[in-house]
């Protein structure tokens, strides 16, 4: 049985889902329950200054993308910090992390962008036994136009001061949480690093409009007929996530920053490529916002299964383990030839590869076969680029056949040659220039 | 010259051995990887899952199915088998269209449940097509159990009390165990010798030790076992069958559940002998299986006789429409009165006042075999209080004798169901469990 047990910047959880900073770890309530389910971790969701509570909007706070059948793909929202009294969560946060000691608990905090904010909070979330801190400078709606949350994560050298602070006034392991909505990803986690942060956790949510009602000309969630951009997350939002996360782990400077991966994680395998990424451990919302808490079990048996088959004895052990394998493109083999085969047997004829291929690609697959109707490639046109394995309704019909070393390609009529990239093509000015 | 299905009398070989298989076919072929993927994703997870409640072994529905989504049946499997060890068989067997299937969420809205009970089927399958068993004992308690009776409450409990590190001895009357898996169920529905690699594979937790040939009250003495094991579990089913006496003769009289067990032990059912005119008295699932295998095995016309109205019959409206697919014709408010030469006369009959009585008018069936399927009784039974005509146990299993449990059909409460069966034996091994620890 693999161990499933983490630490991360020192924090130990049994298993290395954690909750993200949002509705679901608002309250004692649902953080009990969801230690009680299964999660190793919670993020308290971001705590402000004490004074007069936040507000919130009270007509609708989310808005959503759904598949077919209605299943949910990407959630936006337009809900602010947490809107409960400073010391009813602090006191709420002691009494849970007393009876769990065993789970992980980090604090998300978020007070203006001065050193005296974040030296009067910290020693009262230390007060609580909590593990550690994340700082919220990733949510892109309403906070941030008073000058918080993405607005600090938007410039680099806000996010070095800050942290700087909090790491001078806390004993606590800080954890940076960045916005996607920023340029190049390397520079905020650079800069956190400065600061000395402990660990970054990414993404938070990106600037969105899920939708826009039609009949009010106003985008959804619609307030008395006007809506404002919300930040988008779910499972939509993984594929953007899991590149940030490989920017930083592949950047020299940041590479051994820890990374808390977050970002559409939906079931066990989701986790398992942000840990492959270089993701210490994942954080998740929108699936448990959507199926309930009970979703990490499934999450903790795939886990384990996957990680018994595979021989990896911890998580520790797979961490980064694909990070090697995210190169420029200019690294790429530009000898390695494929070609398309669609598997007659498995062949429903539909002709969508056909229709895909004629119309928008390569003209590399035949609509006839000995003047019936069927779907066949033509290598000599054949440039392996996948469209048809992914458009294709039938999962392995369609697979990439690798062309052995001195095979010819049809479409070229030349050998297959060894590895050489675009650093050395004859084509490239460049490489030309540096012989 | 060779029998068909015109040929009069009761004879064998009615179809040749090729068309037996292909008649006898899975009912439900296993569902591949893709289609899999698309029953399970239409899995809402639901809250409190209704499926899951319906479940007599309350299985985590939702979570399994979540795991078949996510590509790792195994895992699915695990769920399974954690709450019901014979998950295999009643993935086969269960009636899920009145258990699970009947109340999920997507069977209430759109009339189309999430097929359950074939996801559970693929789940179960993947895992031991692997060869492995999912569970490991706990160290050796030093304490013994005899279980008697291999069927799905003996061996629910036995292979828990084995889990849970307790030595057990298996009896069994017959020369192999399952039980009904092995003796009742409707072939085409456990197909390719199911029910006995279930059972070895079962065995796979170690610990389990059977002796087949030893009766209850032949060969085995209740005292006897007593006083050889710390605890004693009777999970003997209902091996009597009620008689129904016919004056009068013509038409060959069988038991059904004979009938079915000889069959069942057949090799290509070539040797089972049906008749061309098949008349089958009852209204229950061993009434449909005998009538459909009947079908299958070429017989001409078959009819299904009860007593009482339709909506009164033990089998499910699922069952009664595979039997009509099948050619078999359900006869309803028709009482068996006496054997004539011909076939069976009955007596019309219908309810008044919530009291069955015949209406005065008569009518005869042709037949020259008729298969009694009105229920089974308990045999043999030990010096064990009773409630009605079963052995009187409390919600754990308890007998009126300290230290003896029983489950399955034997006992009182709950349906005659594998899936109940296997709940009670499971959760009988638990007492015993906790009464050996104490």
């Amino acid at each position: 049985m693999a161990d499933l047990t983490s630490t991360f910047v020192g924090i130990k959880s049994p298993n290395p889902f954690w909750l993200a900073s949002a509705p679901p770890t608002d309250k004692e309530y649902n953080v009990r329950r969801a230690y009680e389910a299964g999660w190793g971790g919670v993020v308290w969701k971001t705590l402000g200054e004490a004074g007069p509570p936040i507000v919130n909007v009270n007509g609708p706070r989310y808005g959503a993308i759904h598949g077919a059948d209605r299943r949910l793909l990407g959630l936006n929202n337009i809900e602010l910090i947490t809107d409960r009294p400073l010391d009813v969560n602090l006191r709420e946060i002691k009494s849970v992390k007393r009876d769990y000691p065993d789970r992980a608990l980090v604090v998300s905090l978020m007070v203006p962008c001065e050193e005296e904010p974040w030296k009067a909070i910290l020693p009262l979330v230390e007060e609580t036994g909590a593990d550690g801190v994340e700082l919220n400078f990733g949510c892109p709606h309403g906070m941030a136009e008073r000058g918080m949350g993405s607005a600090v994560g938007q410039v680099p050298e806000y996010i070095e001061m800050v942290t700087r602070w909090v790491k001078q006034y806390t004993r606590m392991p800080v954890i940076v949480k960045l916005t996607p909505n920023i340029t190049d990803i390397r520079q905020p986690a650079a800069a956190a690093m400065r600061g000395g942060a402990d660990a970054v956790s990414l993404i938070n949510t990106i600037n969105s409009i899920t939708s826009v009602n039609l009949d009010l000309f106003a985008p959804e969630p619609t307030i008395d007929g006007a809506g404002a951009h919300g930040g988008y997350c779910g499972p939509a939002v993984k594929p953007i996530a899991l590149n940030m996360v490989a920017e930083i782990k592949r950047n020299a400077e940041t590479a051994d920053l820890p990374v808390s991966g977050i970002g559409g994680v939906t079931t066990w395998r989701d986790a398992a490529e942000f840990i492959a990424l270089g993701a210490g451990n994942v954080q998740v919302c929108t699936a448990a916002m959507t199926y309930g808490f009970d979703v990490v079990k499934e999450m903790i048996s795939g886990l384990s299964q996957w990680m018994d088959e595979g021989g990896h004895e911890s998580v520790a052990s797979v961490v980064g383990r694909a990070v090697p394998n995210c190169k420029d493109w200019q690294d790429l083999n530009l000898n390695y030839v494929t070609k398309a085969v669609i598997d007659q047997e498995a062949c429903i004829k539909c002709g969508r590869c056909y229709a895909a291929c004629e119309d928008t690609s390569h003209q590399a697959i035949f609509n006839e076969i000995d003047g019936v109707r069927g779907f066949k490639v033509n290598e000599a046109e054949c440039v392996a680029c996948n469209l048809c394995v992914d458009i294709c309704p039938v999962e392995g019909c369609i697979t990439m056949r690798e062309l052995a070393l001195g095979e010819v390609d049809e479409r070229t009529g030349k050998k297959v040659e060894p590895y050489a990239n675009w650093q050395t093509h004859p084509n490239n000015p460049a490489a030309r220039a540096a012989e | 010259m060779p029998s068909d299905p015109f040929t009069p009398g009761v004879v064998a070989g009615r179809l040749s051995a090729d068309e037996i298989a292909e008649n006898f076919q899975d009912l439900h072929p296993p569902l591949n990887d893709h289609e899999a993927h698309v029953a399970a994703d239409r899995c809402y997870f639901c809250f409190d899952a209704p499926c899951a409640t319906a479940c007599p072994t309350t299985i985590d529905i939702p979570l399994f199915i979540r795991q078949i989504a996510t590509g790792t049946p195994e895992a699915a499997a695990r769920t399974i088998f954690s709450q019901n060890i014979l998950g295999g068989m009643c993935a086969r067997v269960c009636p899920t269209e009145t258990l699970c299937e009947e109340v999920c969420v997507r069977e209430v809205a759109e009339g189309k449940p999430v097929i359950i009970g074939q996801l559970q089927r693929y789940a179960t399958d993947r895992l031991m097509a692997a060869g492995t068993h999912p569970f490991s004992r706990a160290s050796d308690t030093g304490k013994t159990v005899a279980v008697v009776g291999a069927g799905p409450a003996g061996l629910a409990a036995a292979h828990r009390l084995a889990m849970l590190g307790h030595a057990v001895t298996i009896f069994d009357a017959r020369p192999k165990g399952g039980g009904l898996n092995e003796y009742g169920i409707a072939a085409y529905k456990a197909t390719g010798g199911f029910a006995g690699a279930e059972l070895d594979w079962l065995l796979g937790i170690g610990g389990i030790t059977v002796e087949y040939g030893k009766k209850l009250g032949a060969e085995l003495a209740l005292s006897d076992l007593e006083d050889r094991f710390d605890a004693v579990f009777l999970g003997i089913g209902l091996a009597g069958v009620n008689a129904l006496a016919l004056e009068g003769s013509g038409p060959e009289v069988v038991n059904a559940v004979d009938w079915i067990a000889e069959m069942r032990q057949s090799k290509d059912k070539t040797d089972i002998a049906v008749g061309r005119d098949v008349v089958v008295i009852g209204g229950g699932m061993t009434a449909v299986d005998a009538a459909i295998q009947s079908r299958l095995l070429g017989a001409g016309n078959v009819t299904m006789a009860y007593r009482r109205d339709r909506a009164a019959m033990a089998a499910s409206v699922m069952e009664q429409n595979l039997a009509a697919s099948k050619g078999v014709r359900i006869v309803c408010n028709a009482a068996p009165k006496a054997l004539v030469a011909s076939g069976v006369l009955f007596a019309r009959t219908e309810t008044r006042d919530g009291q069955l009585v015949d209406t005065g008018e008569t009518f005869e069936i042709a037949a020259d075999q008729v298969m009694l399927a009105i229920g089974q009784s308990l045999a043999g039974q030990p010096d064990l209080a009773l409630k009605g005509r079963k052995i009187a146990v409390d919600e754990h299993g308890r007998t009126s004798r300290p230290g003896v449990w029983a489950g399955g059909d034997c006992a009182s409460g709950g349906d005659d169901l594998t899936v109940t069966a296997v709940a009670e034996g499971r959760d009988a091994a638990m007492d015993i469990d906790a009464a050996l620890s104490a």
